[in-house]
């Protein structure tokens, strides 16, 4: 066979196969960003508790999730619940706890950092505290916290590339099958497939981290 | 919870998180070191070398870490450039770490305002007193908690070392957890190490932390 190299990913069925499993990533990742996205911003207003009790909850939720790698606790969530769940929920589930308590720290970061004279004019207008959320902090906190929030979208997909280490069929994975079928024929397969996976992330996360600095750009100014 | 099984398997994990820690102490200072060179590369203007510093660094962010890895220890070594798994991993990890340390120096000598440097050569510092009595002090106290930042994160980022077979602490508790079913045991002592390792690392930075951001003093 005259296929020396890249025509390995070409051949057959192998492209479409990747695209595949790029796709279970993008699945996990995507489930995993809009959770954390709904209930970040609930842990984030949670956070800025006037009680303290609750505060040092959160926080030890937070830190306890940030010390330990994700690796980590893909493991112990894959081997101590593995009540027929399959690595793919499994991973779902830990993006979600560590995307939520990241996304909670940003939301925190976003509304303490309004100045306080914000809220106590809505509440010297008369507005009640749902209406001051819906009015007045939201939609100047949207602003400030947007950029880093699609900062850690991006950070969640590059960190789906490890639910392959718990089992989860998806684009290394099936990387790997391909460049095992066809490394008799093809030495260098390894060199094109990987390298072509590497590619294949750059240009999913690429653009969303330019449109993060863009946006944080334009909404410094 | 089987206490016996893990006094047993107790130095198997002291020898991985040794392991751990090697990787970890290579990979944060070359990390260091890389980001500090592509920072000043950037922040000169260096001509051409400027354009492949932000090339790397957007791919380097934009990229997952294990895929990094797997292409440097499988990828690279089918065209010729074979590398022990250990040297793959520092290399690995100093790849994603390199730029972040960069953009975490950036912004640290991007924060020095104008003033001060004009004011430095105002009263006749020469260039290398600047850099070393203007810039670098305020530039390090404003990089200083990213800094930190990202070495708990290169840390971190060594569990992924268990996939090219290195026997790191991630590795050593896959295994007992594949022969011997005792799961429980041995994803605590795995948890119980990174912590070991990691809040010191963090207690003891933070603590640093507060002194070397004397150069923000009196702003």
């Amino acid at each position: 066979m005259a296929s020396s190299g890249i025509n390995v990913i070409f051949e057959g069925s192998n492209l479409l196969r990747l695209l595949n499993g790029l796709l279970v990533t993008a699945r996990i990742a995507l489930v995993s960003v809009l959770i954390s996205g709904v209930l970040g911003i609930v842990l984030g207003i949670v956070m800025t508790s006037k009680w303290k009790a609750v505060r040092s909850v959160c926080r030890v939720y937070l830190e306890a999730v940030r010390i330990i790698p994700i690796l980590v606790w893909l493991f112990i969530f894959y081997f101590t619940l593995n009540l027929e769940l399959g690595g793919e929920v499994v991973s779902i589930m830990v993006f979600s706890l560590w995307g939520t308590a990241e996304m909670g720290d940003i939301v925190r970061g976003a509304v303490g950092s309004l100045p306080k004279h914000q809220r106590e004019s809505g509440a010297a207008l008369g507005l009640t505290n749902v209406q001051i959320y819906r009015y007045v902090i939201i939609p100047q906190t949207v602003r400030r916290l947007l950029p880093a929030a699609i900062n850690l979208a991006t950070r969640m997909i590059k960190t789906t590339s490890l639910v392959v280490l718990i089992g989860v069929v998806e684009v290394l994975k099936v990387g790997q099958q391909i460049i095992e079928r066809s490394i008799l024929e093809v030495p260098t397969a390894s060199f094109w497939i990987y390298g072509f996976i590497f590619l294949l992330y750059f240009a999913v996360c690429y653009p969303v981290s330019l449109l993060s600095k863009r946006l944080e750009r334009k909404w410094q100014s | 919870m089987n206490f016996g099984f893990i006094v047993q398997s107790l130095p198997l994990y002291w020898k991985a998180a040794q392991l751990t820690l090697t990787i970890s102490v290579w990979a944060i200072a070359l990390s260091l070191l890389v980001g500090f060179l592509c920072s000043l590369a950037i922040y000169y203007r260096v001509r051409v070398l400027k354009s492949i510093v932000k090339v790397y660094i957007e791919f380097s962010r934009n990229t997952p870490s294990l895929i990094q890895l797997f292409f440097l220890y499988y990828g690279l070594t089918q065209i010729g450039l074979k590398l022990e798994a250990e040297l793959c991993a520092v290399a690995g990890l100093t790849f994603l770490g390199g730029s972040y340390m960069a953009e975490a120096f950036r912004s640290g000598l991007e924060a020095v305002g104008k003033t001060q440097i004009e004011s430095g050569l105002s009263i006749g510092l020469s260039r290398a007193q600047l850099v070393r009595y203007v810039i670098f002090p305020q530039a390090f106290s404003v990089s200083m908690p990213a800094l930190e930042a990202n070495a708990i994160f290169l840390m971190k980022e060594t569990s992924i070392v268990s996939a090219v077979a290195l026997p790191d602490l991630m590795f050593v508790a896959k295994d007992l957890i594949g022969m011997y079913y005792s799961t429980t045991e041995a994803l605590t002592l795995l948890v119980l190490f990174y912590l070991l390792l990691l809040l010191p690392v963090s207690l003891l930075l933070s603590a640093l932390e507060r002194k070397v951001r004397y150069g923000q003093f009196g702003n």
